[in-house]
């Protein structure tokens, strides 16, 4: 008679309903797939894109809803549906659509055609929207996991590329490391507190009172769990990994790994820090200080250095990362108020403009993927005109330009840290990216102004698909709408700040 | 104060300003959709934009009300209003002037100088650029003058890295990386401002006339705020010992980017300095004028020196503007209505007379293919009026009375002789050297017998003679006839000299009372 009743939770469908769709869809693509014979072309790209417009559709009904009934913890207190998650799925999503697309000639091109990296796509979304949510640490570990495995496998999905086999063979083994730290972090404090629930941990922490001394398991678990992360998003100095594995996958791979794979390991680390951490900021501050200061610098410094565009970019995109953790370095003064929204904002703008950057970059890579060389961007404003002016406009907004998205993001974190009088996190930051600027007039000049075009005319003449070619033109747009009329983006940015605890 | 505050709204019925910033802007865009078949029709197109802005500026000059401080014609609207930032432009009699030679320029460049491969792209730049320019004389919203201040960087970083010469990717890298040091630090400097402008004023304000009149900054706070603003602009002048990206931007830029970088772009670092310098931070800029007037004789004397040993012509023109500007900022730095007044109007004569001189120099290298003085000799002879041109120019330069740069000049010295005297006294030196080097300069390409590569010279043609009319009459008109410049500029100059005063207790010397010995040195 002893039976016990498991008490099943109740469960929120609206609410995960863009999980749910991206997971059937994700099923259906790999039964349709194991049944029938490889679709040609872009079938499987198109259905994906679709699958996340309709995500980002339910996402914005979520968003209206939240408006309204207000933010919410569901399903026993595993996901937070608030404001901040819908700001991080829709980026997720739209980065899903934008790659996918991306993706789709890049494969006919290199005769890769099949459905399983469309799968993966999908499959690292979920993981990536299940960490921006969670509202566990377990939950948050299961959502890194699943974005991670499936981004390993992307990254060694060019089958024909020893460079693409050792980035994901490198990308695992050192991702693998990482998640044990963050495992053996999320034990400590679990250790610590007697709980793993995000609120649940911030909670214990705002009324218990440790006695001196005694809180050392628990700042161990704090470091590890910011080591893991500090990985995830690639600061100094746990980037060693980013140049390899960005310059050996597949580009559109690194471009999704550069804009899904930082959004969601920050947005983690925002609803840790908001949440779960915000008494201990004086613990995690001066560590965050030092980790955006160093990834500034040695980020944009070595990438001025690189030969390589693939390389550089992944330089520059831990310089990025430096400015993101600046706005979180101003939480760990006065709260999510400036650091927040300033860091999904960078994000959100980061996120389409590495997508547009590194579709660029895949088309003059031409076949192979391999002339990823700076080299081969020479001559290209005579030869594409158009696709060089997008490249230029995206690496002007990388470089922080006005009339462009990147000067919004920049100014969004300069502004959060000057108002908690972090000025020389700021200054710092600044004069770093100066430095950056070197990198992108690099490529400029590379693309207009070297006019030696002999020696290599035997080049393959670059051929702008028409699906490379919507992401690049949208990712353009976006970046001078947002650039010019931004009130928008940080509006919403702002409403994130209600988050569900 | 009150001068300040009255903000008069123009008579014209449509916001004249925006659409001097905008005008330029569309037929950049315009400009680049042109089709590449009818290259006729795309310079028709930048050419009609640029002389309807031109005709706007002009506009704007005639229906400016002279004698008064504020600013006129100002138009405001919310933009970005999470961050309370609007677009808000208006002009005075300091920008008044800036923004018509602006005007002036622009259409000038575009009929002198042809650009040699990519004309489409490259008056695409040109308009864009006169966009930026107008927008950064214009803004009087903190963001929005970064925002111009910044984008100007991308035209002319093109402009003169496709059209210039042989260094000319390190040069117009070099620029863009110089000026972007400078602005790193405005722009946490201005985020600041704004940020701090809250304690007065209950929110956070990038707007410069609310921040000018609200806020009061803590002393400490205001001299970092204003040197985080001035690195940005001794770079953008430049001031010693930050002038090095000049010459070679100057040197390797085409003919029509030397004369844009000469002629306008120069003057946003000492507008800057006036307007967001002593005009925002009245106690630091004060409190640190030893430090900018000696830089300012520094610069003078340096420029001076090291135009005399130059080689190369355009060089030559390139280093006697880190000495011209020198000039400006010891004016602007004196703290007296007249060197003040003497330095804006300063701006205005060195933009025509050097932008006119590189125009020049830009015609001997069209037709000898070296801007070596030793290459050339003996030019009188072959081109008379081309010689006499040259002359007018280079002898406003000098500043010889009669031409708008002894006016200038005149009024910087004659103002700082009461409160700046023994940097004063250094700074004159300065102008017989100008007078040194550019008649040395003169004697060794216009005098002689010319030797064979130079007996060909081609004389003026008529589109050339064209374009440097306007320039010498307006060299000849305002060394006659300052007054009604003058009169314009004088009432901005004095509200900002007031302002400082009520700040700091400082008290400027009456206007000409020369026996004052109490003006003292420091």
């Amino acid at each position: 008679m002893g039976a016990q009743t498991i008490n099943y939770p109740a469960i929120d469908w609206l609410a995960i309903a863009p999980l749910i769709i991206l997971l059937s869809g994700m099923m259906i693509n790999l039964v349709i797939a194991a049944l029938t014979r490889v679709w040609p072309r872009a079938w499987y790209a198109i259905g994906t894109v679709v699958l996340a417009v309709a995500a980002i559709i339910v996402e914005m009904f979520i968003w209206h809803d939240i408006n309204q009934d207000g933010s919410r913890i569901i399903i026993n207190n595993a996901l937070s549906i608030d404001h901040f998650a819908m700001f991080c799925w829709i980026g997720i999503a739209g980065a899903l659509a934008l790659v996918s697309l991306s993706t789709a000639e890049y494969l006919r091109r290199e005769d890769l055609e099949g459905p399983e990296v469309y799968a993966l796509y999908i499959c690292a979304a979920i993981g990536a929207m299940i960490m921006t949510a969670s509202n566990d640490m377990i939950v948050l570990f299961l959502g890194l996991e699943t974005l991670s495995i499936a981004l390993y496998v992307l990254a060694a999905s060019h089958r024909r590329r020893p460079d693409s086999q050792e980035s994901g063979l490198k990308y695992f083994i050192l991702g693998g490391f990482a998640s044990a730290f963050f495992l053996y972090g999320i034990a400590l404090i679990y250790g610590s507190t007697g709980t793993t629930n995000i609120s649940g941990i911030g909670n214990v922490l705002s009324t218990e009172v440790f006695v001196n001394g005694d809180d050392a398991m628990l700042l161990a678990g704090i470091a590890l769990l910011i080591v893991g992360l500090a990985f995830k998003v690639a600061v100094v100095p746990f980037h060693f990994w980013t140049p390899d594995v960005y310059q050996g996958a597949p580009t559109p791979v690194t471009s999704y790994m550069a804009s899904v794979g930082k959004f969601a390991a920050f947005a983690a680390l925002l609803r840790v820090v908001t949440t779960a951490l915000p008494t201990r900021a004086e613990d995690w501050r001066p560590v965050i200080w030092v980790l955006a200061i160093l990834s500034v610098v040695v980020g944009s410094v070595l990438a001025v250095v690189q030969t390589d565009v693939k390389r550089m970019l992944a330089y520059s995109s831990i310089s990025h990362a430096g400015f993101m953790m600046i706005g979180i370095e101003s939480i760990g003064h006065s709260g999510d108020v400036e650091g927040l929204p300033a860091t999904l904002l960078y994000l959100m703008i980061y996120s389409v403009l590495v997508i547009g950057t590194f579709t660029v970059v895949s088309l003059v890579t031409r076949t192979g993927d391999d002339g990823s060389d700076i080299g081969s961007f020479r001559g290209l404003g005579k030869e594409r005109p158009a696709l060089a002016l997008a490249m230029t406009v995206f690496l002007l907004a990388q470089a922080g330009m006005p009339l462009t998205s990147g000067f919004i993001a920049k100014f969004g974190v300069i502004q959060a840290a000057a108002a908690n009088e972090s000025y020389a996190i700021a200054i710092v930051a600044m004069v770093a990216s100066v430095i950056a600027a070197l990198l992108y007039l690099r490529i400029m000049i590379s693309m207009w102004l070297s006019d030696e075009e002999s020696g290599d005319d035997k080049r393959e003449a670059i051929k702008v698909p028409f699906s490379a070619g919507i992401v690049v033109a949208g990712s353009a747009f976006f970046t001078l709408l947002v650039g010019v009329w931004p009130g928008w983006l940080i509006d919403a940015a702002q409403a994130a700040l209600q988050l569900a605890k | 104060m009150s001068l300040l505050a009255s903000e008069t709204q123009g008579s014209l019925p449509f916001p004249i300003l925006t659409a001097l910033i905008l005008v330029p802007a569309i037929g950049s865009v315009l400009t680049l959709m042109s089709s590449n078949r009818r290259p006729e029709i795309t310079k028709l197109i930048a050419l009609l934009t640029s002389v309807f802005t031109g005709a706007l500026g002009l506009w704007m000059l005639a229906s400016f009300k002279t004698g008064e401080a504020g600013y006129q014609f100002t138009s405001k609207h919310q933009w970005i209003s999470t961050w309370n930032i609007g677009w808000h432009v208006g002009v005075d009699g300091i920008s008044l002037f800036l923004v018509v030679l602006t005007g002036i320029l622009f259409p000038l460049v575009i009929i002198g100088c042809d650009p040699h491969h990519d004309e489409k792209r490259y008056l695409a730049w040109l308009l864009l650029l006169e966009a930026g320019v107008m927008g950064s004389f214009l803004s009087l919203d903190l963001f929005l003058f970064f925002l111009f201040f910044e984008i100007v960087l991308v035209p002319m970083y093109f402009l003169i890295g496709g059209w210039g010469y042989d260094q000319r990717i390190y040069a117009a890298t070099k620029f863009f990386l110089y000026t972007m040091v400078g602005s790193a630090f405005m722009l946490v400097g201005i985020v600041t401002t704004a940020l701090l402008a809250k304690n007065d004023l209950g929110h956070v304000s990038f707007d410069l006339v609310e921040i000018a009149e609200g806020a009061n900054f803590a002393t400490s706070t205001g001299r970092w705020l204003f040197f985080a603003f001035a690195i940005a602009f001794a770079v953008k002048v430049p001031l010693f010992p930050l002038h090095t990206w000049l010459p070679d931007a100057h040197t390797q830029a085409p003919t029509g980017g030397s004369v844009i970088l000469a002629g306008v772009l120069l003057k946003l670092g000492t507008y800057g300095l006036l307007r967001f310098g002593v005009y925002l931070f009245p106690e630091a800029a004060l409190w640190s004028r030893e430090i900018f007037l000696t830089l300012a004789v520094i610069g003078i004397i340096w420029g001076a020196v090291a135009a005399t040993m130059q080689k190369d012509l355009k060089r030559l023109v390139a280093y006697s503007s880190v000495a011209h500007l020198g000039f400006i900022v010891l004016g602007t730095f004196a703290f007296t209505s007249e060197a003040m007044g003497g330095g804006v109007m300063q701006m205005i004569n060195h933009g025509v007379s050097t932008g006119a001189l590189f125009l020049l120099v830009g015609m001997i290298y069209e037709r000898r293919h070296t801007r070596l003085i030793s290459e050339l000799k003996g030019l009188q002879k072959v081109a008379p009026i081309f010689a006499a041109a040259f002359m007018v120019v280079m002898l406003s330069s000098i500043g010889v009375p009669g031409l708008n740069g002894f006016v200038g000049e005149f009024l910087i010295l004659i103002g700082s002789f009461n409160t700046a005297r023994w940097w004063a006294v250094v700074a004159a030196t300065g102008v017989i050297l100008a007078a040194l080097y550019l008649l040395w300069a003169y004697q060794r390409v216009f005098h002689g017998e010319p030797d064979e590569a130079n007996s060909t010279f081609r004389e003026l043609r008529l589109r050339e003679g064209l374009v440097l009319l306007p320039f010498i009459g307006i060299i000849i008109f305002c060394g006659v006839y300052p007054k009604p410049m003058l009169d314009r500029i004088e009432p901005s100059v004095k509200a900002i000299l007031e302002r400082v005063e009520e700040k700091t207790g400082y008290v400027a010397p009456h206007p000409m009372v020369l026996e004052s010995h109490e003006g003292g040195e420091g």
